[in-house]
C-alpha cells in the first residue's frame, strides 16, 4: 500500500445466491484511492459498480449478497474480515454513501433535523442535545441550504429533489468521513442542479480533505470531477487511468467505443453515430473468454478462448485486453 | 416547398389543482403556457428543458390525450381541436408517440408479435395474415430477430424494448413521430444505437419528429429547430446550430454551461444559475426565470417579455427569443 492510499480494494468477488446459481456480480475488481483524490467508477448499468460500493460499506443485501474472496484494506486494516459492530463505528463516521434517489434513501416520516441527528447520535453519544441541534442546522448551512433553522422541522417530500440531494449530503458529512462513496447522485436531477451538487461536493471534499469514489454511467461527469477513473464491464475492470490519459488516449476497445458513441455538441447534426454493436452479456451466461468479445471491433481468435489479464499500458495506466499482451 | 406538417399556435395547458374534503379547486397548474411553433415535413423540432418546464404536455397535448385549455394544433392542414372522437382516431394513425420508458409502455401479458399487430387491428388495416408479415417487416426494420415475436417483453433488454416501443410507432407509416426522452432510460453504449434508428426511419419515411429531451446535446444531434422551455413557455426559438453558438436568453446560456462536456481539458467555470425551478402554480410575475436570473433588473420582475424576433446582421435563421435584454447580455462562459 502506497503512502497515501487510503483505501486498497484486492481481488475483490462478491457474488450473488439466486435461482440460478450463484452468479458473480463483482470478479476480481482491484484499485487504490488516494487520500483527497476523486475516483470515478464508470460503466453501465449491471456492470458491478454499484456492488463493488456495496461491498466496501459491507450494505450487500443478506443473505444472498456475499464477499467470496479478496481483500478491502481501509487505512491497511481489511475491513472484510472485521465485526459487524466494528464496522457500525466505521459506516457513516469514516465511510459514508450518498445515493441516486434521495426520496428513498431518506425516511419520509421523519423529520429532516431528526434524521440527521440520528448520526450525531449514533456516533457521538456524547454529545448533548443542544450541542447535536447546532452540529444539524450547521450541517445543513455547510451544504448551502437556506434557513436551516426552518428546514430541519420539515419532511423531504416538502423540499425539492435537489435540497433533498443536500440534506442526504449533509448527513454522509455531517462526521467529516474519510471516504465518500456517490453512486450516481445526480442522475436523477436536471443539469443546471447537477451542476449545483458537483460543484458543492467538490468544494466541501477540499474542505474536509476526503477521498471520493463517485459512481456514474456518465462520461461528463467522469471527465468533470474525477482525477482517476475505473471503468467497468460485467463484473470486471478493464481499464484504470488517470483520467486525463484515459480521455486523450483511452486504450480498451469498450473504453474507446463509448467515448466515440456519445453525441457531442460539435458533433454533425443528424449523422449517424459510431455505436457499440450488441449489448452487455447477463452475467449468467458470460462467454468463455474476454467478456466484450461479441461486441469488440477488434477480436481476436485468442479474446474467444482465454481472459486477458490487466496489462500496463502507461503510467498509472492499464488495460484488461489482449491488444497490449501476450498470452 | 417543405409545408408545415404540425403547427401549434398558442397553445395553452392548465390542470386543476383540488385539495380538501370537497376536492375544491384551490389552483391552477400551468403546465404549458401559450406555446407556439411549426414543425416542416421530414423535420425535427427539439424541445428541451427541465422536469416541470411542460415539454411532455406539450407532446400529450398535440396528440391530444389532454384536452387543451386553449390554442390550437394543425396537423397536415386539419385543426385537431375542431375534430370529432370519431374522426381523431382515423388521425391517429399519422401520429404516433414512443415513450421514455420502455419497461411500462410495454403490456407484459402480450406477445412482442401481439404488440406490434395492434394497431392494424385497431383500425381494421390488413387481412390477419398480411398482418403478421406486416409485424416481421418491422421488426427487421428496428433491428430485431424474426422469432422475437413469439416472445414477451421481459425476456428484451431496454434497448431492444424500445426498439419494439419504435415498431410499434411506425407500424401505420405515421407522418409525425413525438419521441418523449426516448433515450434517457437506456445505457450510454445502446443510446447511440437508438439515435442512429430513429435518424435511418426519418430518412426512410419521411418522418417529422418532435423530439423532447432534458439532454441537450442529445436534442441538438437531433433536430432541426430547438425549443428551449422555461416554466411552461418556450423562451428561446432558432435552429439547432444557432442555438449553441449564440444563444441569447440567460437561461440557455446557463443551459449549455452546465452541459458537461466528456474531455477533461473543457473543464471550465461553470455559470451555476442558483435556486430551483419555481412552482408551476404560482409562476412568478414578469419574466418567469426572473427568480434564478443573474441580470434581472426591476423591469424583468412585473413586465413578462414576448417571444419575439431578433434581428442581428449575424443570423441568418429565424431566432426568438423572449428576453427584455436579448443580444446585450453574455455570460462570461
Amino acid at each position: 500500500m502506497n503512502q497515501g492510499d487510503i483505501l486498497r480494494v484486492d481481488n475483490l468477488v462478491t457474488s450473488f445466491d439466486t435461482e440460478f446459481g450463484r452468479l458473480r456480480a463483482v470478479d476480481q475488481v482491484s484499485f487504490t484511492l488516494g487520500k483527497g483524490r476523486t475516483l470515478g467508477v464508470v460503466g453501465e448499468s449491471g456492470c458491478g459498480k454499484s456492488v463493488t460500493a456495496l461491498s466496501i460499506m459491507r450494505l450487500l443485501p443478506k443473505p444472498s449478497g456475499v464477499i467470496e474472496s479478496g481483500e478491502i484494506r481501509f487505512h491497511g486494516e481489511d475491513i472484510t474480515k472485521i465485526s459487524n459492530v466494528e464496522m457500525r463505528r466505521i459506516r457513516g463516521k469514516k465511510i459514508s454513501m450518498i445515493f441516486q434517489e434521495p426520496m428513498t434513501a431518506l425516511n419520509p416520516v421523519h423529520k429532516i433535523g431528526k434524521q440527521i441527528q440520528e448520526v450525531f447520535q449514533l456516533h457521538f453519544p456524547e454529545m448533548g442535545k443542544q450541542e447535536t441541534m447546532q452540529n444539524v442546522v450547521r450541517s445543513l448551512k455547510d451544504v448551502g441550504i437556506p434557513d436551516p433553522e426552518k428546514r430541519i422541522n420539515e419532511y423531504p417530500h416538502q423540499i425539492s429533489g435537489g435540497m433533498r440531494q443536500r440534506v442526504m449530503i449533509a448527513m454522509a458529512l455531517a462526521c467529516r468521513p474519510d471516504i465518500l462513496i456517490a453512486d450516481e447522485p445526480t442522475t436523477a436531477l436536471d443539469v443546471t442542479i447537477q451542476a449545483q451538487i458537483l460543484e458543492l461536493m467538490d468544494r466541501l471534499k477540499k474542505e474536509i480533505n476526503m477521498s471520493v469514489i463517485f459512481i456514474t454511467h456518465d462520461l461528463g461527469v467522469i471527465a468533470d470531477i474525477c482525477d482517476d477513473v475505473l471503468v467497468m464491464y460485467a463484473g470486471n475492470v478493464v481499464e484504470t487511468a488517470p483520467v486525463f490519459s484515459l480521455f486523450e488516449d483511452p486504450k480498451h476497445p469498450y473504453t474507446q467505443g463509448l467515448l466515440s458513441s456519445i453525441p457531442r455538441l460539435e458533433t454533425p447534426r443528424k449523422t449517424r453515430l459510431p455505436i457499440i454493436e450488441g449489448m452487455v452479456p447477463s452475467i449468467q451466461e458470460l462467454p468463455q473468454g474476454c467478456r466484450f468479445q461479441n461486441r469488440c471491433p477488434d477480436v481476436m481468435e485468442i479474446c474467444r478462448a482465454q481472459s486477458p489479464e490487466m496489462t500496463v499500458v502507461g503510467q498509472d495506466h492499464s488495460a484488461r485486453c489482449y491488444l497490449y499482451s501476450n498470452p | 416547398m417543405n409545408h408545415h406538417l404540425l403547427e401549434v399556435k398558442n397553445l395553452k395547458m392548465h390542470f386543476p389543482v383540488k385539495d380538501g374534503i370537497f376536492r375544491r379547486q384551490v389552483g391552477v397548474v400551468h403546465a404549458v403556457d401559450d406555446i407556439s411553433f411549426s414543425v416542416k415535413t421530414g423535420e425535427t423540432v427539439g424541445l428541451v428543458g427541465e422536469s416541470g418546464c411542460g415539454k411532455t404536455t406539450v407532446g400529450r397535448t398535440i396528440m391530444r390525450l389532454y384536452e387543451p385549455t386553449a390554442g390550437e394544433v394543425i396537423l397536415d392542414g386539419k385543426n385537431l381541436m375542431h375534430i370529432k372522437k370519431k374522426q381523431m382516431r382515423d388521425l391517429r394513425k399519422t401520429m404516433q408517440m414512443i415513450f421514455q420508458d420502455p419497461f411500462e409502455s410495454l403490456n407484459s401479458r402480450h406477445t412482442i408479435g401481439d404488440i406490434i399487430e395492434e394497431p392494424f387491428i385497431i383500425h381494421g388495416i390488413h387481412s390477419p395474415d398480411q398482418r403478421k408479415k406486416e409485424v416481421l417487416k418491422l421488426l427487421d426494420k428496428v433491428g430485431l430477430p424474426k422469432n422475437a415475436s413469439s416472445r414477451f417483453p421481459h425476456e428484451f433488454s431496454g434497448g431492444q424494448r424500445q426498439r419494439i416501443g419504435i415498431a410499434r410507432a411506425i407500424a401505420l407509416k405515421p407522418s409525425l413521430v413525438i419521441c418523449d426522452e426516448p433515450v434517457s432510460a437506456l445505457d450510454v453504449s445502446i443510446q447511440s444505437q437508438i439515435l442512429n434508428l430513429l435518424l435511418d426511419l426519418q430518412k426512410e419515411m419521411k418522418l417529422t419528429y418532435v423530439f423532447i429531451a432534458h439532454d441537450l446535446a442529445v436534442v441538438k444531434h437531433m433536430s432541426d429547430w430547438i425549443a428551449v422551455m422555461y416554466l411552461g413557455k418556450i423562451v428561446e426559438y432558432t435552429d439547432a446550430d444557432s442555438i449553441y453558438v449564440n444563444p441569447l436568453h440567460p437561461y440557455t446560456q446557463a443551459l449549455i454551461s452546465s452541459i458537461l462536456i466528456p474531455d477533461p481539458r473543457m473543464r471550465r467555470e461553470k455559470k451555476i444559475i442558483s435556486g430551483d425551478v419555481p412552482s408551476p402554480i404560482t409562476p412568478p410575475p414578469g419574466c418567469r426565470f426572473h427568480t434564478r436570473c443573474l441580470f434581472a433588473v426591476g423591469k424583468c420582475r412585473c413586465e413578462e417579455p414576448d417571444l419575439e424576433e431578433f434581428t442581428s446582421n449575424k443570423a441568418t435563421q429565424q431566432h426568438l427569443v423572449a428576453c427584455h435584454f436579448a443580444g446585450k447580455l453574455q455570460l462570461p462562459l
